[in-house]
């Protein structure tokens, strides 16, 4: 996906004169920053327009849909020469909306869908969200069984999503549901836009073990939807799915805009004059595990020949890495550790998504869920053993007969734990 | 000084691969770790004369190809892969930084040109413990004389020079003692890793010419162990992929239960979890071969390099030889030779505790 639109526009993106060319990247970034109204302005919504129409905002996305064209390692720079300048990054305001939506659509959406929809999820004026877990479909994402059943020209959506990031302030949200029972699990599936505010979607907050709701469950009851809100074909969901995933790993391990929690650790750690040589020793362990990750992650994006690892490589080292260092993070407080300051378990709904917020206990609590989201470490460990180790793979039991033959259960252990 | 693109660097590993496939074979490194020397003479000679590697970051005033750590760290990792048996790392890690950081023209005339063509065995008969002191008096006929004993000195048995720390009369300094000279005792010793040799150097006072002026001793031992650490990390690195791959192909043939063992999940995921330490090891190490050997908080990189390949090795070596069951465990099987290779190169030149507590040092100096 990544080489696509810069094949599509012909151009040599290196090229002297090109817009990729060392200097012309920078000369149009100075150029944003000198006429654009200020970041400050109306929650850096007019200048994000204006980034958008410089071709700033995915510089690999085509000239017209904000980009130019070029590659995604010409956005690196992009983003850095912004930060530089103190612009906060759209990825903040509407993770799901620039790192996964935007990029299906640039790649599977038509032109009316990138025209409609791209230029207000980058300013940030609509919020996205995904649509795609269920609860019995987690690690099995293919699996799902929300359905889509044709109505007229459109269709009307029917099931339960959840796990699903921002849908309570989402102005729309990309949804992945069953549009044949009777195909093969992955064949069956069809990709669709979803108004947040159309009727029949309710959202609730679902709370997490730090108090707080990340995330919510979303219902949708016979929700319409126009057919030219479809992206891709019908029963091509699941390449949609697919690539939306290996985006989502990458930008697990990416140079992100929270602290490094390695270096957050390292820091606390020369404040706090530690004597203690075990936990000096725990420290400096979880410190040089972090930079490992982060290193690794930084061979994918520099992109060098031979260079590049696999995401599931990178989203392993780096969540298993926050989770060893905050545990680690947490234990150095010692008793101070037992209090869950400043607010207890109040229920919360974030706006932005982040593991570095709270103190010690409450980030030690955020980041159990990393190796959960985004793919298990489990489940990542055989996507390793397939893909890169070429390991002969486990016998399974859904493949090769239609959906509705499949077993499954129907949702009797969340009932269970939920009490409902 | 030169330095290879990453196409060149790519043609380097190629050629050290091959050049390892060649002349170190399994059945080949079973044959000289049993020696007591533990290395083929020829086969030193060939890898100068036609790859010119003990030269590789040597200057070319002194006959060497004047490349840096970013190519030395190509070779080191191959060789780990093949477990090599050769003195290379005593001669190149150790001895030629130590004459390179010296102030000593003549020294570096004598000795470079000859190591850089496979003609002189050197290493440095580092400080293991407080305990093992040597010291260096005035000899009555005029030069240094050296008194005391070093027990874990790097092919030490065969060294046709030795460069040893030791305590003169003019303060901390490292002294030049060859391989000949009277006065000098030295045991090769049984090793966990027969693969490197060792010996216990006892000097009762044998003729030394002091390397440099007195004084700039310390810096470059701190810098050699630094320099020691990465290629450690290096050779780490490429043992740990080879163990990677011995297990995956194992577990792709072998047959239980009517299928092949690597089909079943608790052997994808430790086949897994060796892949993350392959390619998380390889990360830290190349980025302290980078920076060698005075990039910024080279220092730094160098510990991490150390204290995280080190346990990665030892972890996927471990491994390795689980995945093989009991086939794994046979004296038959090369498995327990990289065990024994990850083992001991972690406790040698510092144990992760070790490095990780400089770490920390050096933070608390920065802050």
């Amino acid at each position: 996906m990544s080489a696509g639109p810069a094949m599509m526009t012909g151009l040599d993106p290196g090229a002297p004169g090109a817009p990729g060319a060392p200097g012309a990247l920078a000369a149009r970034v100075e150029r944003l920053l000198a006429g654009a109204p200020s970041p400050s302005v109306d929650g850096g919504i007019p200048f994000r327009a204006a980034q958008f129409d410089a071709g700033l905002a995915w510089v690999s996305f085509p000239a017209g849909h904000g980009g130019l064209g070029l590659t995604p390692a010409h956005q690196v720079v992009v983003d850095r020469l912004l930060r530089d300048a103190g612009v906060e990054p759209a990825n903040l305001r509407n993770p799901i909306g620039y790192g996964n939506v935007a990029p299906v659509l640039a790649a599977y959406g038509t032109d009316q869908q990138r025209r409609r929809y791209l230029r207000a999820c980058f300013t940030t004026e609509d919020i996205w969200c995904q649509l795609m877990s269920e609860p019995g479909a987690g690690s099995d994402v293919a699996g799902i069984a929300t359905t889509a059943r044709r109505d007229g020209t459109g269709w009307l959506l029917r099931g339960q999503k959840v796990w699903t990031s921002l849908a309570h302030v989402a102005r729309w949200g990309l949804a992945v549901v069953r549009t044949d029972q009777d195909k093969p699990k992955h064949a069956g599936l069809t990709c669709f836009i979803v108004d947040m505010h159309a009727p029949g979607v309710e959202v609730r907050p679902l709370r997490m073990l730090n108090g707080k709701a990340d995330f919510n469950e979303v219902f949708l009851d016979d929700v319409p939807v126009a057919d030219d809100n479809r992206v891709g074909e019908v029963g091509g969901g699941w390449q949609v799915v697919r690539s939306n995933l290996d985006g989502e790993r990458t930008a697990f391990g990416a140079e992100g805009d929270e602290p490094d929690p390695g270096e957050d650790l390292l820091a606390w750690w020369a404040r706090a004059c530690v004597d203690d040589p075990v936990l000096t020793d725990r420290v400096m362990s979880a410190v040089i595990r972090s930079r490992a990750a982060r290193l690794t992650a930084e061979r994918t994006r520099r992109g060098a020949a031979g260079e590049a690892v696999h995401p599931a490589i990178v989203k392993l080292l780096s969540s298993e890495a926050k989770q060893h260092t905050l545990e680690v993070a947490l234990d150095a407080r010692g008793v101070a550790g037992t209090l869950y300051a400043p607010d207890g378990y109040a229920l919360e709904q974030p706006v932005r998504v982040g593991i570095m917020q709270g103190d010690a206990a409450a980030r030690y609590l955020r980041v159990q869920a990393l190796t959960i989201e985004g793919g298990t470490s489990a489940v990542l460990r055989n996507v390793l053993a397939d893909a890169v180790l070429g390991l002969p793979r486990e016998p399974r039991f859904d493949t090769g007969i239609g959906w509705r033959e499949i077993p499954r259960n129907a949702g009797e252990y969340e009932r269970k734990v939920r009490g409902q | 000084m030169p330095e290879a693109g990453p196409a060149e660097r790519e043609l380097l590993r190629q050629s050290v691969r091959d050049f390892a496939a060649n002349t170190s074979p399994e059945s080949e490194v079973r044959r000289l770790m049993a020696t007591p020397h533990g290395f083929d003479r020829r086969v030193w000679s060939i890898m100068a004369s036609q790859l010119g590697l003990q030269g590789m970051a040597i200057p070319e005033r002194y006959g060497g190809a004047g490349f840096g750590w970013a190519e030395l760290a190509v070779v080191f990792e191959e060789f780990g892969r093949a477990l090599l048996c050769a003195p290379y790392f005593a001669t190149v890690a150790l001895a030629v930084p130590t004459l390179l950081g010296s102030d000593d023209e003549d020294a570096k005339q004598r000795y470079l040109p000859s190591i850089a063509g496979g003609e002189l065995v050197a290493t440095v008969a580092v400080r293991a413990s407080a305990a093992d002191e040597v010291t260096a008096r005035h000899a009555s006929g005029g030069g240094y004389e050296l008194h005391g004993r070093r027990p874990h000195v790097i092919d030490g048995g065969t060294a046709g020079l030795l460069l040893v720390p030791a305590l003169g009369p003019e303060g901390p300094g490292i002294f030049a003692v060859e391989g000949g000279a009277p006065g000098l005792a030295r045991e090769t010793l049984p090793t966990l890793d027969e693969t490197r040799k060792q010996a216990e150097i006892v000097f009762d006072g044998c003729p030394a010419r002091p390397l440099g002026p007195a004084g700039g001793a310390a810096a470059i031992l701190a810098q050699v162990q630094r320099l020691a650490a990465v290629a450690l990390a290096c050779e780490q690195v490429g043992g740990a992929q080879h163990c990677l791959d011995d297990a995956v192909g194992y577990a792709r043939d072998r047959m239980q239960f009517g299928r092949p063992i690597g089909s079943f999940q608790a052997v994808r995921h430790r086949c897994a979890d060796m892949l993350l330490d392959v390619e998380s090891a390889r990360s830290v190490a190349a980025c302290a071969a980078e920076l060698a050997p005075d990039g910024p908080q080279f220092g730094a990189a160098a510990h991490m390099a150390k204290a995280y390949c080190s346990e990665a090795f030892v972890r996927v070596a471990a491994a390795n030889i689980q995945v093989h069951g009991g086939i794994g465990i046979t004296w038959d099987h090369s498995a327990h030779l990289y065990l024994k290779r990850a083992k001991s190169s972690q406790l040698l030149f510092g144990s992760p505790q070790q490095h990780r507590a400089a770490l920390a040092d050096l933070v608390r100096g920065a802050a």
